[in-house]
């Protein structure tokens, strides 16, 4: 058992203040928001990642951890109560480091969207790396977003996932103590405007 | 009492788990008294409290059912040793959570187990034994013996 990390100092507060910001990150797609700050989770989760674990998952959500992510499975048990499956294919929420392939994730159905998958995703930065051109709800105009961390063929990967609206793999994206966040609605392509 | 389970270690943790959650901080700090402090900690998680649905069987026997919910405030520390220390305790008191989760953790240390279970948890034990002892004599001396025909007739 690996459970001796402390979660959220205040759990309450720090929950509410991690869920508004993934509320702004969605409302908002491709801005970034601090999330995590004076977390100190278990390898390899990162700080925002950790906090967003912390404040949206619980005993009724089903979470699938890909690759090493499962080193930090006893941690989050203990502090979430979630349960964790090893098949990606059914779970809630899936924490990777490396991008899956967004099809095998839960897409919901037409008549219950709710029920698709969100992707955790850890890149390595923002505001470096390859840039997209989000447009789409939320955004007045294309916006520019910088990202280091994502496989260069991911607007084709996306463009895929955004074809199945209402349906379809909403994405937030971490790096250290940042996020963004990539809702379905969302049309990419690649390349500045 | 409740059935332990039947690896020694485990039974024995919870036996001492047992005994801290009945006993209140006062009785504890009491215990604690004249002792060296027990081991720096940091708090994992909580003190928080919460709802636990307590089920029951009717008669002790009979088919599940839920009587109610009880408040329990857990809590869980880690300690400079490096023991996970668990306590479950029913009430609000969050300082009693606490140093029974220490007390949890401490006693899993080999060089402060014998110390804390000769000063806390068998002098608790014996009080908590004693007051159970008590309150069974006071209800078996106002106990009614019911005969009806039935048991009259097949004794």
């Amino acid at each position: 058992m690996s459970i001796d990390l402390p979660g959220l100092a205040d759990p309450v507060a720090g929950a509410q203040t991690c869920f508004r910001a993934v509320l702004a990150a969605m409302a908002t797609p491709g801005s970034v928001h601090p999330a995590g700050e004076g977390l100190s989770p278990p390898a390899p989760l990162g700080r925002a990642m950790a906090a967003v674990l912390l404040s949206l998952v619980d005993g009724d959500t089903t979470l699938a951890l890909e690759g090493d992510c499962a080193a930090a499975r006893d941690w989050l048990v203990f502090h979430c109560g979630a349960p964790v499956t090893d098949a990606s294919a059914d779970a809630a929420f899936v924490v990777a480091h490396t991008l899956p392939d967004l099809a095998t994730l839960r897409t919901g159905s037409d008549e219950a969207p709710e029920d698709a998958a969100t992707l955790l995703l850890e890149v390595t930065a923002f505001g470096a790396g390859q840039t997209l051109l989000l447009s789409g709800p939320g955004l007045k105009a294309p916006a520019e977003f910088q990202v280091a961390g994502l496989p260069a063929d991911f607007a084709a990967a996306w463009a895929r996932n955004h074809a199945l609206f209402p349906r379809g793999v909403d994405i937030i994206l971490c790096a250290g103590a940042r996020l963004a966040a990539l809702p379905r609605s969302l049309r990419i392509v690649e390349g500045a405007a | 009492m409740p059935e332990t389970s039947p690896d020694p270690a485990t039974g024995a943790r919870q036996r001492w788990m047992a005994v801290l959650a009945r006993a209140s901080e006062s009785q504890l700090r009491g215990c604690l008294a004249g002792l060296p402090p027990l081991p720096e900690f940091v708090v994992l998680r909580g003190p928080e409290a919460g709802l636990v649905m307590l089920r029951g069987r009717a008669g002790g026997a009979g088919q599940r059912f839920n009587i109610g919910e009880m408040t329990v405030t857990r809590c869980a520390v880690r300690t400079a040793g490096g023991q996970v220390g668990h306590a479950y305790v029913a009430g609000r008191d969050a300082a009693q959570a606490e140093l029974a989760a220490r007390l949890d953790a401490a006693l899993q240390d080999q060089a402060t187990h014998d110390v804390l279970q000769q000063a806390v948890i068998t002098p608790l034990a014996a009080a908590q034994a004693a007051a159970r002892e008590e309150t069974r004599r006071k209800a078996a001396a106002t106990r009614v013996q019911f005969f009806t025909m039935a048991t009259m007739r097949s004794a």
